[in-house]
């Protein structure tokens, strides 16, 4: 039977029904426990399995990561929430010098199973300390897995499997300005495998490429587009490592044309990876430039319309597909 | 050296007749075979080449390995800096897999992928061999959290230096640990230099041990260059942490002989002030009370001696003896995940 929830509920069914059925897997972070979550994922969850397993911290993201890294090391598994992954940075020696590599570095004996959730990107007229999109910058390190999930039911799936099965430490990018989003999802139990990409909607002229909230501008786009008669393709990453570039490549092969939407800032972004890997791959398949939209390269500032004038949208969106198949605006 | 801050007035006075015989013969074959080790270590990089990379020996702080070893039991957890050839060799990693180790082969403890600063023992409960100066003090404090999580009595020592004192991640972790009460113990080896930079010069507070006080945790500072006097210290600290009461800080005073690391000049400090350390060499403190008190023969000191040498020689001959890692490994235990898409080009 389903059933409308919101994101911030899909994050709470998949943490607590893993921790229903796994002592080991517990929830820390700033604000999880007596005030129910700042963005309120964790509601509830404290009145359910007790301070022991849903712990807050002080304002210590370097140290309280580094107990969740010691404590993985050692057997438990756990998840990590950080506020905003803005102040994860100041929890990287941890995550980048010890999560990533201990088991390299350790010829393979110290693993280290981790879930760090958390906000991530642009929510409004925040600041430039508030706002920046981590994807790229963590999907750089080898021996951690990144997740940037665009809805309530793929994040609970994927959550799920990365709490449950995922061995490896896992980065669960969320956007707080897609918290209250509703979408169906199932009673029961259901799981969907990192690495994979899904094709959101179908098509023919166009492939559009984006993960996270910027779904939302490469949907709105299909939509446009889909009234002058252009039918895009979407895909949604899911995952942005790994990189499920064989689904952006069977698009392209149908397509012939590749754009791709992202919040992250140009330098050595998610797009320059694909896009290396698609002229690679399938350059024969191409008729046109791969083109991309990312957010401008720059801290994105406070003004409304310097928020607006710095991010991916619709229309800039559009007109891009339109490039791309050499049509006249 | 003026204002030097020597061997504090301690609360462990040497307490030599409590402990036993094999005791001190014990503290001296580890601590001879830790120190052998080394030196043949040190030849084989400086004279043959055969050990690469940074290289940091803990040459005259065998005492504090020695000390926690026996105030301690196996299932208790250690965890280090990259200072680590003493204290894996005192938990148990195996001297062969640590010379191959530093010569990169494949038998190595973490298989060559670690090298002098990187040895891993987790059958051993040696959690590592810690690069990034600190880092291990937070990672520590984690392994001890899973250890209370569990409900265990074991108890993890978490080994920094002087140096890694004066990281932000100490005192986040001093609030964790004495907030939830965490089975550890901080253990400060003071050997009086971050890198080349003295203790004096890095903070107003060079009794390390008061840092404790910020977060009113029990701190104490301890001669470091003796095992007796680090046994008692840390005995405390491991009684108190296993017990449910919580972490520690333990400041043990020592010196490091050699450089910061092989390829250290050390102009920073004075012939005179390492030979006036020597004096207090703990090997010969140890060897002097075996002597004194009967504990052993010349002849027994001997074969001893004989055997650390034979394990040393013998750890040469395997490193020297075994394959480099293959070329494949470079992909291998970098994902838990054996299905891991690596990208290739």
């Amino acid at each position: 039977m389903a059933r409308q929830i919101a994101f911030r509920e899909a994050l709470r069914e998949a943490m607590s029904e893993e921790m229903r059925r796994d002592e080991r897997v517990f929830l820390m972070g700033e604000e999880v426990a007596e005030y129910n979550g700042a963005y309120k994922v964790s509601q509830g969850m404290l009145a359910e399995f007790g301070p022991k397993r849903v712990i807050d911290t002080p304002i210590s993201e370097l140290g309280f990561t580094a107990v969740g890294v010691g404590a993985a090391q050692n057997g438990l598994r756990p998840i990590v929430e950080f506020m905003t992954w803005n102040f994860a940075v100041l929890a990287l020696d941890q995550i980048l010098n010890t999560a990533s590599k201990m088991l390299a570095m350790s010829g393979g004996q110290v693993s280290c199973p981790i879930v760090f959730r958390g906000g991530n990107g642009s929510a409004g007229q925040l600041g430039a300390q508030h706002s920046t999109a981590f994807e790229a910058l963590y999907a750089n390190i080898p021996g951690i897995k990144v997740v940037s999930p665009s809805n309530g039911y793929d994040a609970k799936g994927l959550l799920k499997q990365a709490i449950r099965y995922e061995e490896d430490p896992v980065m669960f990018m969320e956007s707080e300005v897609m918290y209250g989003d509703k979408i169906e999802v199932p009673e029961e139990e259901y799981y969907i495998e990192l690495g994979k990409a899904d094709v959101k909607k179908q098509g023919r002229d166009v492939t559009i490429v984006s993960f996270n909230k910027m779904m939302k501008v490469a949907m709105g786009a299909a939509a446009e587009l889909e009234k002058e008669g252009i039918s895009a393709e979407v895909v949604d990453l899911r995952t942005i490592r790994p990189l499920d570039w064989m689904t952006i490549l069977e698009s392209v092969k149908k397509t012939n044309r590749l754009v791709i939407v992202e919040e992250q800032w140009p330098f050595a972004s998610v797009s320059s990876e694909i896009t290396y890997r698609i002229q690679k791959e399938g350059f024969d398949y191409l008729d046109a430039p791969i083109r991309r939209i990312t957010a401008a390269d720059a801290p994105l500032h406070y003004a409304p319309n310097l928020v607006a004038a710095a991010l991916p949208d619709v229309p800039r969106t559009v007109k891009l597909v339109k490039e791309v198949m050499y049509l006249k605006k | 050296m003026a204002g030097f801050p020597y061997f504090c007035t301690s609360n462990f006075l040497p307490v030599a007749t409590k402990f036993s015989k094999e005791t001190y013969l014990y503290w001296y074959e580890l601590m001879q075979l830790i120190r052998q080790f080394e030196l043949m270590a040190e030849e084989k990089y400086k004279m043959e080449g055969k050990i690469r990379g940074f290289f940091h020996a803990y040459i005259g702080q065998e005492a504090i390995a020695a000390g926690c070893m026996t105030a301690t039991k196996p299932e208790d957890l250690y965890i280090t800096a990259y200072r680590d050839h003493g204290l894996a060799i005192a938990k148990g990693v195996s001297v062969n897999s640590c010379m191959a180790e530093l010569f990169g082969k494949a038998t190595g403890n973490a298989k060559g992928k670690g090298g002098s600063m990187h040895f891993f023992g987790k059958d051993v409960n040696f959690y590592g061999g810690h690069g990034i100066v600190g880092a291990q003090i937070g990672t520590g404090a984690g392994l001890a959290f899973a250890e209370k999580y569990r409900g265990s009595e074991n108890v993890v020592l978490c080994f920094f230096g002087d140096g890694a004192a004066r990281q932000g991640i100490l005192h986040e972790t001093f609030n964790l640990a004495m907030l939830w009460k965490l089975p550890v113990v901080f253990i400060c080896e003071n050997n009086n230099y971050a890198m080349g930079t003295s203790i004096e010069r890095t903070s107003n507070v060079i009794d390390i041990y008061k840092l404790a006080d910020a977060y009113e945790m029990p701190g104490d500072a301890a001669d470091g260059m003796h095992p007796e006097t680090v046994h008692e210290a840390v005995a405390r600290a491991v009684k108190r942490a296993r017990q449910g009461d919580g972490p520690t800080l333990l400041e043990l005073k020592t010196y490091r002989y050699k450089g910061h690391s092989i390829s250290d000049p050390q102009k920073y400090r004075s012939k005179e002030e390492v030979d006036e350390y020597k004096d207090k060499d703990p090997i010969a403190q140890v060897l002097n009370m075996i002597r004194e008190h009967r504990y052993a023969t010349e002849e027994e000191i001997a074969a001893i001696n004989k055997r650390v040498d034979d394990i040393v020689n013998e750890s040469v001959k395997f490193a020297e003896e075994s394959p480099w890692p293959d070329d494949s490994e470079v992909l291998k235990d970098v994902y838990v995940d054996k299905n891991y898409p690596f990208i290739v080009d």
